[in-house]
């Protein structure tokens, strides 16, 4: 059974095997079936979608088309999308139309891509399980008695379950990757500032970046291709040429150093992990990659140093959320603290609202010292701890995730537990590092993510490791039973 | 008893940099609009939008640490001040805190007794303004973000002054610099400058600082000296009472000429500044430092200095002509006419002139007498055409009717009259009429000079040239 990935699509509407509209109509009746049980969206789009397709068609027959026009895609409801509901999963916003598109939004409408929805997440993308949404969970569909990893959790899904051959998403711990690896697709989150954070909204500004959920690497490729570049409206955007990553694919792997991160194979990781991530590790060396063990000593600090910067800055971003302009708003406020105490409490969720409390918490006087300031000096050492790996080799490897997708409602009572999901992938944030997340197997019927990272600016190096990978196994392809039948077929 | 007490003040005064858009958006500043037309995305803080630094907010305050003496950081960072307030849409204001973009300058003030005085600044930063609350009887407040993301620049003084006095010299002092530089409008008015007041007092003597109270509101240099004036007498009366002052906020009410307290330390906000995340530190090369530095102006000292020792100007009256840049550009204007009397040139500008400017209401760009007309007006002081006293009258004239200097002198016949044989004639009528002060003024009152003086004025309807009037009558009375 073959499951169409982006490039094949883009193919097949060059060949004329169908149109975008027949695309599109598919991808939309997927969505629909898939909903009771995934409810991987929040937001349909039909209307705009069939009518972005028709454009699309116009464009192909004029052979004016792009390699994205015409292909149905999804985009995670954190980027905003003018004069269309934008909810950040959350009840502050579950009635915020945008009145104006997120940068990716327009670059890829621009590519001639096909919005046919926006895909559930964590509230304020606060969650590793995508638990957190006011909209309700998302299910895995590999088990939907699962998680699907959060907080790009219906991206990831949709994804999977091949609803959309591409869904955009936002990376600020580990949302992009860890739902990848949990729903066996894969997932890129660029270098920080590669990706315009314009119209994304902030959960943490300093680590927050956009990138996408796909297929494979390859369409991972294309679609960064359309996504990067700089962007004025957004000062930490990074002025620098993007580079031809479908070209760049093709790059060959002889040389290549991979550096097994040592911290990443101790205590907590699962046998049934470990095993096929050295499976992975044992095809790039097949690949003719080499391979050396690297410690990165500053690593294991990166989860509490997360939990200080991430919710500090958060605390202030979501401050705008006061009921007074846009979003939810009380009913009735009796006086102005009661407008901002009652909206807020009604329109966060708990997991937002321990969030918010903890980021007050460490940018308060007399602990700004003791917490933020200490915390980015830690961060200070994780960079450095990657920057002299990077000298010594090329990628680092290592688990994307500690465990295999975990029961809906199993860590939803412990946020420690569930904040320790991230353990592996919040070290590329700190650092602003590119990572991805690849299948590379399954244990026990559950997807299996590799991770690679890499040093600053090098999606090309780590996109033609992945293709390499991709090239040689068939993880990638494989489809959840219940949600894979062939996708551009039904059109 | 109030005389062992000494006044400490330190200001923080916002002026309002005169960009055309704000400091992190592409709204326009400009003031008046209709509420809420000026302001968007950005300013009203919707989700996922994001600031973006006006280059020219950096310009201009590296050209006002320039202009101060003070270190422009090479780097500075901005920090969000957090707190919740309606006029504040994203829930907290960007702000530089502890890394400025301007620090450690000074600026010299004149003393009434002469004496100039040094104030030290600690520093100056970049930030963004709120937008304006506006409560309109009870239960009802609109709010209009149009001022919103306005450039601001704080600029912070040391504890150096020591009365209301020296602060509003301090104040008028900023206030010249800035719309000299071009930087601020300097519109009180509109809100384009205005300052808060540190204020404490302590025994006279004593090295620590008293408690000291935050003056707020203070939107003209009348107000800044009323209200520091009111809180000295109210902190003075409490300390010798035997109670203590409490740090607090004060809100200056010039309707009711009193401050009020608006909240004490215990309920000021814990603002939580931290870097801004979304904005990248301001990094300043030092060929934009000296390509600032080669763009400003002559500073107000230093023209003050050069018309002291170009034109003999005390430096009273060369602080009074270079307190604005038109004031001092039209003095020298006016002196290029008639470079013979910088003084007179100088009295003419201060006096009349200015007198008129100020009764009228009128800027100088729209003055009813221009450079050149004042200039002819001087010149036929200085030749001797009309007496300084019958310049005043021409002035008047002019100002009022629009006419040049010499169509008045000639309409008016107040041509000066410098015919000896004319006042001689005038003189000896004047003898005659009044023997008796003749006889007196002979005999040795000396003073009835003054009389003869002003009957000859009188008689001639002020046109008999002065000088010439006296050394005939001199010649006249002698016995």
């Amino acid at each position: 059974m073959t499951v169409p990935t982006l490039a094949a699509l883009s193919a097949g509407l060059k060949t004329r095997q169908y149109s975008s509209v027949e695309l599109t109509l598919a991808a939309l009746a997927r969505v629909e079936r898939s909903q009771p049980q995934l409810n991987a969206l929040v937001t349909v789009t039909a209307e705009s979608a069939l009518a972005a397709a028709a454009a699309a068609d116009q464009r192909i027959a004029a052979g004016t088309a792009g390699p994205l026009t015409g292909v149905p895609m999804i985009h995670k409801d954190i980027f905003c999308t003018a004069g269309v509901l934008t909810t950040c999963g959350s009840r502050m916003l579950s009635n915020f139309v945008s009145p104006y598109d997120a940068h990716i939004v327009t670059l890829l409408a621009d590519a001639g891509m096909v919005m046919v929805g926006k895909a559930n997440m964590d509230e304020f993308a606060m969650g590793s399980s995508n638990e957190t949404s006011y909209f309700g969970p998302v299910s895995n569909p590999w088990d939907t008695t699962r998680v699907p990893g959060g907080s790009s959790g219906g991206s990831a899904a949709a994804v999977a379950a091949r609803l959309a051959p591409l869904a955009t998403a936002s990376d600020t711990g580990g949302s992009i990757r860890q739902p990848a690896a949990l729903c066996g697709v894969t997932g890129i989150k660029p270098t920080y500032g590669r990706v315009s954070r314009y119209g994304m909204i902030a959960f943490a500004s300093s680590l927050d970046q956009a990138g996408v959920i796909t297929v494979s690497a390859e369409d991972a490729a294309m679609t960064l291709q359309a996504m990067a570049g700089f962007d004025r409206r957004d000062s930490t955007s990074i002025d620098a040429p993007v580079p031809d990553y479908v070209a760049e694919l093709q790059q060959p792997l002889a040389g290549l150093r991979i550096g097994i991160l040592k911290e990443f194979f101790g205590e907590g990781l699962s046998a049934a992990i470990e095993g096929p991530v050295r499976e992975a590790l044992a095809t790039w060396q097949r690949l003719g990659a080499t391979v050396r063990e690297v410690s990165l000593p500053s690593l294991p600090l990166s989860v509490p140093t997360y939990y200080v910067v991430a919710p500090a800055e958060a605390s202030s971003n979501l401050a705008r959320f006061d009921g007074v302009r846009f979003g939810h708003r009380c009913d009735k406020p009796r006086d102005l603290v009661d407008l901002y105490k009652r909206s807020r409490a009604e329109g966060f969720g708990a997991e937002v609202k321990r969030r918010i409390m903890t980021g007050t918490y460490v940018l308060s006087a007399g602990y700004y010292d003791a917490y933020y300031l200490k915390a980015q000096r830690v961060r200070s050492l994780i960079s450095d701890d990657f920057r002299r790996a990077f000298t010594e080799v090329d990628l680092l490897l290592g688990p994307t995730t500690p465990t295999t997708a975990f029961g809906l409602g199993d860590k939803t009572s412990d946020p420690i537990t569930m904040y320790l999901n991230d353990i592996y992938t919040i070290g590329a944030n700190m650092a602003g590092l590119p990572a991805m997340s690849l299948p590379c197997g399954f244990a026990d019927g559950l997807p299996v993510g590799v991770q690679l990272i890499g040093p600053h600016f090098a999606e090309g190096r780590l996109l033609a490791a992945a293709h390499a990978y991709q090239r040689e196994t068939d993880w990638h392809l494989r489809a959840p039973p219940a949600f894979g039948a062939d996708f551009a077929g039904e059109a | 008893m109030s005389g062992e007490w000494e006044t400490v003040i330190g200001l923080e005064i916002h002026a309002q940099l005169a960009t055309k858009s704000k400091i992190f958006s592409g709204s326009a500043t400009a003031y008046g609009a209709e509420p809420n037309t000026q302001a968007d995305l950005v300013d009203l803080g919707y989700p996922g939008v994001l600031p973006v630094l006006n280059a020219e907010v950096v310009r201009m305050a590296a050209k006002f640490g320039l202009a101060v003496g003070a270190t422009i950081n090479r780097r500075s960072v901005f920090a969000r001040k957090n707190y919740f307030y309606p006029d504040l849409p994203k829930g907290y204001q960007i702000s530089q805190y502890e890394l400025p973009i301007v620090a450690g300058g000074h600026l010299d003030i004149l003393l009434e007794d002469g004496s100039t005085k040094r104030i030290g600044i600690t520093r100056a930063h970049l930030e963004e303004d709120a937008g304006k609350s506006q409560h309109e009887g009870v239960g009802v407040s609109t709010i209009d973000l149009n001022r919103a993301g306005t450039p601001l620049v704080e600029i912070v003084s040391e504890p150096d002054m020591r009365s209301a006095k020296e602060a509003v010299a301090y104040m008028k002092k900023i206030h010249t610099l800035v719309r000299y530089l071009g930087i601020c409008d300097g519109n009180m008015q509109e809100g384009s400058f205005r300052c808060d007041a540190n204020v404490s007092v302590r025994r006279r003597g004593a090295e620590k600082f008293g408690t000291r109270a935050e003056l707020k509101n203070l939107n003209s240099f009348r107000y800044v000296e009323k209200a520091i004036n009111l809180e000295v007498a109210r902190q003075i009366d409490i300390l010798e009472g035997g109670g203590t002052v409490v740090q607090e906020t004060r809100l200056y009410d010039a309707d009711k000429d009193e401050t009020r307290s608006m909240r004490s330390k215990e309920e000021a906000n814990d603002y939580r500044y931290f870097p801004d995340p979304d904005l990248l530190p301001v990094i300043i090369e030092d060929s934009f430092v000296e390509a600032v530095r080669a763009s400003l102006p002559e500073l107000p000292d230093d023209k003050a200095l050069r018309f002291q020792q170009q034109h003999g100007l005390s430096p009273y009256d060369a602080g009074v002509l270079t307190a604005s840049a038109e004031m001092a550009a039209f003095y020298e204007s006016v002196v290029a006419l008639v470079p013979s009397d910088p003084k007179l040139v100088a009295n003419t500008v201060m006096g009349d002139f200015s007198a008129s400017l100020n009764k009228d209401n009128l800027d100088i760009a729209n003055s009813r007498v221009s450079a050149a007309q004042l200039g002819v007006l001087v010149s036929r002081i200085v030749d001797n055409t009309i007496s300084g006293k019958i310049a005043k009258e021409v002035f008047e004239a002019m100002w009022a009717e629009g006419l040049e200097a010499d169509a008045v002198i000639e309409s008016r016949g107040l041509r000066q009259i410098t015919d000896a044989g004319a006042i001689g004639a005038v003189i000896d009528a004047i003898m005659a009429a009044n023997p008796k002060q003749l006889a007196d003024y002979r005999s040795g009152k000396d003073k009835l000079f003054g009389f003869f003086v002003g009957q000859a004025m009188k008689a001639t309807d002020g046109k008999a040239n002065p000088a010439l009037l006296n050394d005939l009558l001199k010649a006249k009375l002698a016995p």
